[in-house]
């Protein structure tokens, strides 16, 4: 068992917005009310939508999803008036890329936080309708959270004339477990009962969304920390991290640590010291790290010389040409073979691939295929040039992001493991016979 | 207008036009796959990237992307270039390189896309992609690796055809177009399809590994297989039409044509009727024209004109039609009649039997009443036309008659006259008196018969000035024709004179010759007591019971002046010329005048048509729709009984409804896919 110190990491336990991460107390009403949920909510909707709007973007916060926009600004992109067409909020609980396990835990151990971040956001975009679009394989989490729903129901926290005076329904919606229904047009699709595939942008989900009204999708771990954030003030949340990367995160962290976990710190903590705090180091000591995925599966790879006094955060790794993504860090150890790595996420990107779009539909399934090559070292050296041109073609070409999800892993396989890619291919020649003609009987 | 730079060169556009759209004002060619200007826009391709500023530094889908007052827009630059060559490469990886052996090769695009746009070779090294074929019924042959999944199929289905059949299924590279449960497209407009499929994975299969493009030639023509005058391009090599393509024609067609205009053409070449028969010893014996043209001259001197009786056919061009009725006229014939179907239309002023509203003005119309047609059958591309606007939320359909599956919804006021009388009780009233531009189609199932006149007067008084249609600067009262001959016919006046019979007078019997004019579509066992002449080009219905026949030229063996449902004018030309010893029917009555003793005062066609415009100045106005003129709707059909009955379209099939589409193969296929399966017993 690890040591609670107050010594480990930068965010004491005071300062944790997600104080039942790990389950240790009841997740229910009872539960979360004692630890301040729905404390004062009326009393926040009381100072109005501007308020609360301006409020969360002074606070920082930025979109948890991945890309990190201004969750402040989004919500400001909402019609000011709401005309014929109503307004939802639309809560993307599609939680897919690879290594990432944070919504999970929220709608597990602290559905309560998710909820009263509905209300809060609804009312700060004036939606009376909020959906959860819930991973299919979430099934559990399903449970926890419809079980939860109801509670705030059955205690008028919402629902018609609940106690905060502002209509309000919740529907969890399940998914049919697709990674592209993560997308935020393609999961509206879905919710609207189509096959999930992108949408082209514009017009964007807050000038058409979900049923052609004006949505905002936001993700489970950005609507969560709305309602502590307007509690303990802007300032609090600002108070952490770099400039621009404020706040507290969640970081999932797996692979080659001595212990895995989810752990809620503040931004631009550097990864050293995250991982030394938190999982007890890398497995093997410091000097065997190789590369780490710093923000889920979709971001290139940086390498250990780069990570020792790295800032977790957005602008940080964004100078690395990797991101933070999702903040699930994925740790490397000597002991990995990283083209495989790599070779087994382009398999991922190629099955979920939506197949509207042409660069990512022919794209990902070339990219895949050139990758088990030379996880063999069956290639040949210039194709690892071709490979790197194909990911740019593919790059910033399609209709949604997968297409540069899908190209960015390899990037960073080949911007900073070249060599090793060019020593399995020799290698394999190597071992090859050189008896002239031997292939040609086969063929 | 706004103003934008394309490559530096200023443009001006209206707001709301795409980049696309903007890029092609300044004559740049963009090119494309999935983008189509008549259907939604998917953006999938990927083939129309551009560079925009401002804006992201990357390419952007100019086909979905609107146009900005100011915006700066580059397709010339190496972002631009390699984005095509990227998506072109992309595109050919999984594509096989069939082009030898593939039917749209040398007209398809991604071939021509590939050479403007493509890089000059592969880098591909794995495995292609190879999908099962797919059956999508008896129009369209599938080589489904092929397909690029641009979606135009599924979109042209869906959208304009109103059927939800097609669709895409998977996702990834393993991404199928299908059409789910393998069954045929019933649409019948399916043959539009494969004209939208942009590369070779949907082709004509009536027409499959028959030519190669570019050993066709080509020329300009109407149809005739409908009404409407669609404008198609017909291809042929040598005596043969090998197939029909639409023409573009914003005001008729658009770009789409039926299947049966398109598919009927291999017809052409069967059953044909290539030398004069006459009867002997009970049976048909070839003979001369000499021989046959005497044969009936000598029948008609011998007959008294009462006793003579003339039905013209559908397909029949407006010369013959003159010709004819020149030609019987001059022999004091007054049985004549080009309304083989006994529709009650005709003797009024124009307007009391045209299309008024027009083919695109239908568009227009907020309200619409349709009254004993199948619209989707009778003219399709109109009906076409209705579901765009009732996709756009423009108009509300009732339907007194029989109830079609019109691919759209409408209220079903009722089957008959009944419905007509309670139309003022029903609260489709409100719709039609709230309506700025009220639209009345009447079809041939309520005014044929022998109360048809009645029913039309009954339309005008309880509808058309209940309500308004008819007004002088709207007019909204149309009648669906089917053939093509029809308003032709009746603007020369080719409906009995005084006190002659009309169709179902001279079925009647107590004729002693009747002449058909290309008239198959009657009940031929009624005229068993008669000496009858067929004039035609195929051996149907007319020609079985024939004593004399005159082979005629098909529609696309001569050229001709139609006369289109609106009123149009329009000119088809000669592809191929008739078959054997066939003659276009002008000619054909030119030769028999002569042999009763009656010459007609015209030698050749241009001095026929010189007589035809003299005559009836309306056809002088080629291509070009009568402007909209109020007309007394009290004129209409006459005061009468009518009975209860059901409003019923007479087309049972509306893939065999003339002799062409009977001779064809297709159509013969097109009709058992679309006829109720028979249940097997195991079943």
């Amino acid at each position: 068992m690890r040591k609670m110190a107050k010594t480990l990491g930068i965010l004491e336990d005071k300062d944790r917005i997600f104080t039942n991460l790990y389950g240790f107390q009841d997740w229910g009403l009872e539960g979360a009310k004692q630890r301040g949920c729905w404390n004062a909510t009326k009393d926040i909707l009381s100072y109005g939508r501007e308020w609360i709007i301006t409020n969360v973007k002074n606070s920082g916060l930025r979109g948890r999803g991945g890309a990190g926009f201004s969750t402040g600004l989004k919500w400001s992109f909402m019609p000011k008036e709401v005309k014929e067409r109503p307004h939802y909020l639309v809560v993307n609980a599609d939680e897919s890329e690879p290594g990432t396990c944070k919504d999970r835990e929220i709608m597990r151990h602290d559905p309560h936080l998710l909820i009263e971040g509905c209300l809060i956001a609804s009312f700060a975009m004036q939606a009376h309708a909020c959906y959860i679009y819930l991973r299919g394989e979430y099934v559990f989490e399903r449970e926890r959270l419809e079980a939860a729903v109801k509670q705030a129901y059955e205690a008028g926290l919402i629902g018609k004339n609940n106690v905060h005076g502002w209509d309000f329904d919740v529907y969890v919606h399940h998914g049919a477990g697709a990674y592209i229904c993560g997308e935020e047009t393609a999961l509206l699709e879905s919710l609207e009962g189509k096959k999930g595939q992108p949408r082209l942008k514009p017009p964007f989900p807050a000038g058409a969304g979900l049923y052609g009204c004006p949505t905002t999708v936001n993700n489970v771990e950005s609507i969560a920390v709305v309602g502590t954030i307007l509690r303990r003030g802007a300032e609090w949340f600002a108070g952490f991290g770099a400039p621009n990367n404020t706040g507290t995160k969640l970081f999932c962290i797996s692979g080659h640590v001595e212990r895995p976990c989810n752990v809620e710190e503040a931004m631009s903590i550097p990864f050293r010291q995250l991982i030394e705090d938190h999982c007890g180091g890398i497995r093997g000591g410091w000097g065997n790290l190789k590369a780490v995925i710093p923000g889920g599966s979709s971001v290139p790879m940086i390498p250990a010389e780069q990570c020792e006094n790295l800032p977790m955060d957005f602008d940080s790794l964004r100078a690395l040409r990797s991101g933070l993504g999702t903040a699930a860090v994925i740790v490397m150890d000597k002991s990995t073979d990283l083209i495989r790595a790599i070779a087994r996420l382009s398999y991922f990107y190629k099955h979920e691939s939506c197949g509207q779009c042409t660069p990512c539909r022919e794209g990902t399934g070339w990219m895949w295929r050139v990758m088990e090559r030379m996880v063999k070292g069956d290639a040949d050296p210039s194709e690892i040039d071709m490979l790197l041109e194909v990911t740019t073609q593919v790059e910033g070409h399609t209709i949604c992001a997968l297409g540069d999800a899908a190209a960015w892993p390899i990037q960073g396989l080949i911007r900073h493991f070249r060599h090793e890619i060019e020593d399995r291919i020799t290698l394999y020649r190597s071992r090859k016979s050189n008896v002239a003609g031997h292939s040609i009987a086969a063929e | 207008m706004a103003k934008a730079k394309v490559n530096g060169v200023e443009v001006e556009f209206d707001p709301g036009m795409t980049v696309l759209q903007v890029a092609e004002l300044a004559g740049e060619e963009i090119p494309r796959f999935c983008y189509h200007e008549r259907l939604s826009i998917a953006g999938n391709c990927r083939m129309c990237l551009v560079e925009v500023k401002p804006g992201p530094p990357k390419p952007q889908a100019s086909c979905a992307l609107p146009a900005a007052e100011g915006q700066e827009i580059f397709t010339n630059t190496p972002m631009v270039k390699k984005a095509r060559e990227g998506v072109m490469e992309f595109l050919l990886i999984n594509h096989p390189l069939d082009c030898p052996i593939c039917d749209q090769g040398g007209e398809c695009d991604l071939q021509d896309q590939a050479m403007g746009y493509g890089r000059g070779g592969s880098r591909y090294a794995e495995n292609k992609r190879a999908v099962e074929e797919k059956y999508l019924g008896p129009t369209i042959k599938t080589f489904m690796t092929r397909c690029i999944q641009c979606t135009r199929c599924v979109r042209f289905s869906t959208e304009v055809a109103g059927v939800t059949e097609m669709g895409m299924i998977s996702r990834g590279e393993n991404a199928e177009i299908t059409s789910y449960l393998e069954q045929a497209v019933s649409s019948e407009l399916s043959g539009n399809l494969n004209d939208l499929c942009p590369v070779g994975a949907l082709t004509h299969k009536p027409w499959s590994f028959n030519y190669r493009p570019w050993e066709l030639q080509k020329v300009e023509s109407i149809d005739v297989m409908d009404a409407l005058g669609a404008h198609i391009r017909l291809d042929y090599r040598g005596p043969t039409v090998l197939r029909a393509l639409p023409r573009l024609k914003e005001d008729i067609n658009e770009e789409w044509i039926t299947d049966k205009t398109r598919y009927a053409v291999d017809g052409l070449s069967r059953q044909r009727l290539d030398k004069p028969y006459v009867r002997k010893a009970g049976g048909l014996q070839a003979t001369t024209w000499s021989e046959a043209l005497s044969e009936v001259a000598g029948k008609l001197k011998a007959t008294s004109p009462e006793k003579i009786g003339v039905i013209a056919g559908d397909l029949i061009d407006a010369e013959g039609l003159k010709a004819t009725k020149d030609m019987f006229s001059s022999l004091g014939v007054n049985n004549l009649d080009c309304r083989q179907d006994g529709s009650k239309i005709g003797r009024g002023a124009r307007e009391t039997y045209l299309f008024n509203t027009g083919i695109a003005g239908i568009e227009d119309a907020d309200a619409i009443l349709m009254i004993g047609t199948d619209l989707r059958n009778e003219a399709s591309l109109i009906n076409a036309r209705i579901r765009k606007s009732w996709l756009k939320g423009d108009v509300q359909v009732a339907v007194i008659g029989e109830p079609y599956d019109l691919t759209y919804d409408y209220v079903h006021l009722g089957a008959g006259p009944k419905a007509l009388k309670d139309l003022k009780k029903h609260a489709f009233r409100d719709v039609l008196k709230n309506a700025e531009k009220p639209v009345v189609l009447v079809g041939n199932g309520a005014i044929s018969g022998s109360d048809g006149a009645a029913v039309l007067n009954l339309i005008a008084s309880e509808v058309l000035s209940a309500y308004d249609v008819v007004r002088a600067d709207w007019n909204g009262f149309n009648i669906v024709h089917q053939a093509a001959s029809r308003v032709a016919g009746l603007d020369i006046g080719f409906v009995p004179h005084g006190d002659g019979l009309d169709t179902e007078a001279m079925l009647a019997g107590g004729l002693d010759v009747v002449v058909l004019l290309g008239a198959d579509e009657i009940d031929t066992s009624k005229l068993k007591g008669s000496f009858v002449v067929y004039i035609g080009h195929h051996g149907d219905a007319g020609a079985a019971i024939a004593d004399v026949i005159l082979p005629s030229a098909a529609y696309t063996e001569k050229s001709g002046i139609y006369v289109n449902l609106e009123g149009r004018v329009q000119i088809a030309e000669r592809a191929v010329f008739p078959k054997g010893d066939a003659k276009e029917e002008w000619a054909i009555m030119r030769a028999l005048s002569e042999a009763v003793g009656k010459t007609l005062p015209y030698d050749s066609q241009s001095d026929l048509r010189a007589k035809l415009i003299a005559d009836h100045p309306t056809f002088g106005r080629i291509d070009v729709k009568p402007s909209q003129k109020s007309f007394d709707v009290k004129t209409l059909g006459a005061k009468g009984e009518v009975s209860d009955r059901v409003f019923a379209s007479n087309i049972k099939d509306f893939y065999l409804t003339n002799p062409i589409a009977r001779a064809s193969v297709a159509m013969a296929e097109c009709s058992a896919a679309r006829a109720p399966k028979l249940s097997v017993a195991a079943e």
